[in-house]
């Protein structure tokens, strides 16, 4: 029989006791993280379900529909300038963009065209709604990775486009301004210069987030190599805009297929970035945001004069037929199909809108990722639950 | 300090005054941002040019649990009710709540929509409604001064033991 001394005892013990503790450290326990729908890191109602082992992602998906407001429906009940309102509401941050390709499938259904003037201040307008759109995302991120302060800059510089909308438009945030065969009203004296001083202050204000945000180590390091999406798996989801440009794909509908509006007109780039990361969406984002104001600043001036409405009747009835419009919205490519049967109301309306499409992917995404990333990655696919929902 | 006082109904006058001055001035509002109103409501509170907080607005609190207040902004779908009234009724009492656009307030543009609830009223009480779709910041911060005007008003001990606010 061996004596067990009092130390080799405590030795045994304290061992076990080691073993044990690694074990029940490294032993987890799944867990389910239910982020929304009320979050601010989901711009809105989106609700994602995230099953975790430990702090990483094994499975997310998000659950839409908090914001479904039943556009397709109602819209069979409405004249077709009151599905201009109606879809004003969709993509709410860059509203007159949604209501340019609605307005082109019905013209195209009733073989009119606007003016070329009324094409211009179309195509201006729809810049400006994208450059308030996108300036907001802009700032978004910086709040999304704990920087305040971008986001007040961006609201700061938002009001003064919302301001050159609103003088044009008489409406802030949800304008109405587009109609089948031209635009409502022309454009007030001296608006063409202000605007461009405001692409200046624009231009300025895309500097001052490289400078705050992209420079920034801790920036870099949240967003590069995160939440990495190949070009082969942007086209097997549909992701369109900004998110299939930072994926390298070369695919703008502005140049590839233009329709009715001025920009062949206009000398601009489309912007790609190669690697597909949260970083790479963040960039093309700002870029996008100084060329729209590039673009502005060239059709101001050459804003050709004439009329600004084509001749079309009082009461609009849209022939029998089918159209399919799609443009390069803010987010991505938006289209309608539009069903008309020869009344007063659309038939049949078909909203492809590019929020659904993108946040599509979350679930491919954000596996295996960090639960901290998932909010970077959400806020660089830049999603709007409007645009998602409808 | 008076909370006894408070709930037999006993208050007096000046005490009265003084909470309710303190208490109109420290709104902790808990932002519900749902749709385009969302955007508004962000520049309202968000934004230099309007500022909220010179009202004595503290647009902070990430739980209801720490508000004094709730900006219900947007359209409000079926979908969303239930969470809605959960989180209203995680608030500490007393509450407040501002419907702020057409859509929280009655429907709005979706008035005729299968998934839409017409008026947040339908589910929980409403002290101010914002109209407009959405309403220009100035707005909601005449919202939030016409429910500063409603708490100073307020007389304690009813609000404790008597009817719940009346909604306009």
């Amino acid at each position: 029989m061996t004596a067990v001394t009092d130390r080799q005892k405590l030795q045994y013990i304290t061992a076990r006791a080691a073993d044990a503790r690694v074990n029940v450290e490294l032993e987890t326990e799944g867990m389910t993280l239910n982020i929304g729908p009320q979050h601010p890191a989901t711009h809105g109602t989106l609700r994602i379900v995230a099953r975790l082992d430990g702090e990483q992602v094994i499975a997310a998906e998000p659950v839409a529909g908090y914001m479904h407001r039943g556009y397709e429906k109602i819209a069979e009940v409405r004249t077709y300038a009151q599905v201009t309102t109606l879809v004003n509401r969709i993509d709410w941050l860059g509203s007159f963009a949604n209501e340019v390709p609605f307005i082109l499938a019905a013209e195209r259904l009733m073989e009119v065209e606007a003016p070329p003037r009324a094409m211009w201040i179309r195509t201006i307008l729809f810049e400006m709604s994208r450059i308030a759109n996108l300036i907001l995302f802009l700032g978004d991120m910086g709040v999304q990775l704990g920087a305040i302060t971008p986001v007040f800059f961006a609201f700061r510089d938002r009001e003064y486009v919302l301001d050159q909308i609103e003088r044009v438009t008489g409406g802030r945030f949800h304008p109405n301004f587009d109609r089948i065969g031209g635009v409502k009203d022309d454009l007030p004296k001296g608006w063409l210069e202000d605007t461009k001083a405001v692409m200046e202050k624009v231009r300025s204000f895309c500097d001052e987030i490289e400078d705050l945000l992209m420079g920034s180590e801790v920036f870099q390091q949240r967003t590069r190599g995160i939440g990495i999406i190949p070009p082969d798996v942007a086209l097997q989801y549909g992701l369109s805009g900004a998110n299939a440009r930072a994926s390298g794909i070369d695919w703008d509908l502005r140049r590839d297929n233009c329709i009715g509006l001025a920009y062949p007109e206009v000398d601009w780039k489309v912007w790609t970035h190669p690697d597909g990361d949260s970083f790479a969406r963040f960039w093309v984002r700002l870029q996008e945001v100084r060329e729209a104001s590039r673009i502005i600043d060239q059709l101001a001036d050459g804003v050709p004069s004439g009329p600004i409405m084509a001749k079309v009747p009082r009461i609009i009835k849209v022939p029998a037929g089918e159209a399919w419009i799609s443009t390069e919205n803010p987010l991505g490519e938006m289209g309608y199909y539009v069903v008309s049967q020869g009344d007063l109301t659309p038939f049949r309306l078909k909203i492809r809108s590019a929020s659904f499409n993108n946040i599509s992917i979350t679930p491919w995404l954000l596996r295996g990722v960090y639960v901290p990333d998932i909010v970077t990655i959400l806020a660089s696919l830049y999603f709007i639950l409007g645009d998602i929902d409808r | 300090m008076g909370l006894g006082l408070v709930e037999s109904g006993k208050m007096p006058a000046p005490l009265t005054k003084l909470l309710n001055l303190s208490r109109k001035y420290s709104l902790w509002v808990y932002q519900w941002g749902l749709a385009c109103c969302a955007i508004e409501m962000g520049a309202a509170f968000g934004s230099p040019r309007y500022d909220v907080m010179r009202l004595g607005v503290i647009p902070l609190p990430a739980s209801p649990r720490q508000a004094d207040l709730v900006v219900i902004s947007g359209t409000v779908t079926d979908k969303m009710a239930p969470a809605i009234r959960r989180l209203w009724e995680q608030m500490p009492d007393p509450k407040y709540v501002i419907s702020m656009g057409s859509c929280a307030n009655c429907g709005g543009p979706y008035w005729d929509s299968y998934s839409v609830t017409k008026g947040i009223d339908q589910i929980i009480p409403v002290d101010v409604y914002v109209p407009g779709c959405p309403p220009r910041p100035e707005a909601l911060l005449e919202g939030v001064v016409l429910l500063q005007e409603r708490i100073q008003n307020e007389d304690m001990a009813a609000r404790w033991t008597g009817e719940p606010i009346v909604v306009e």
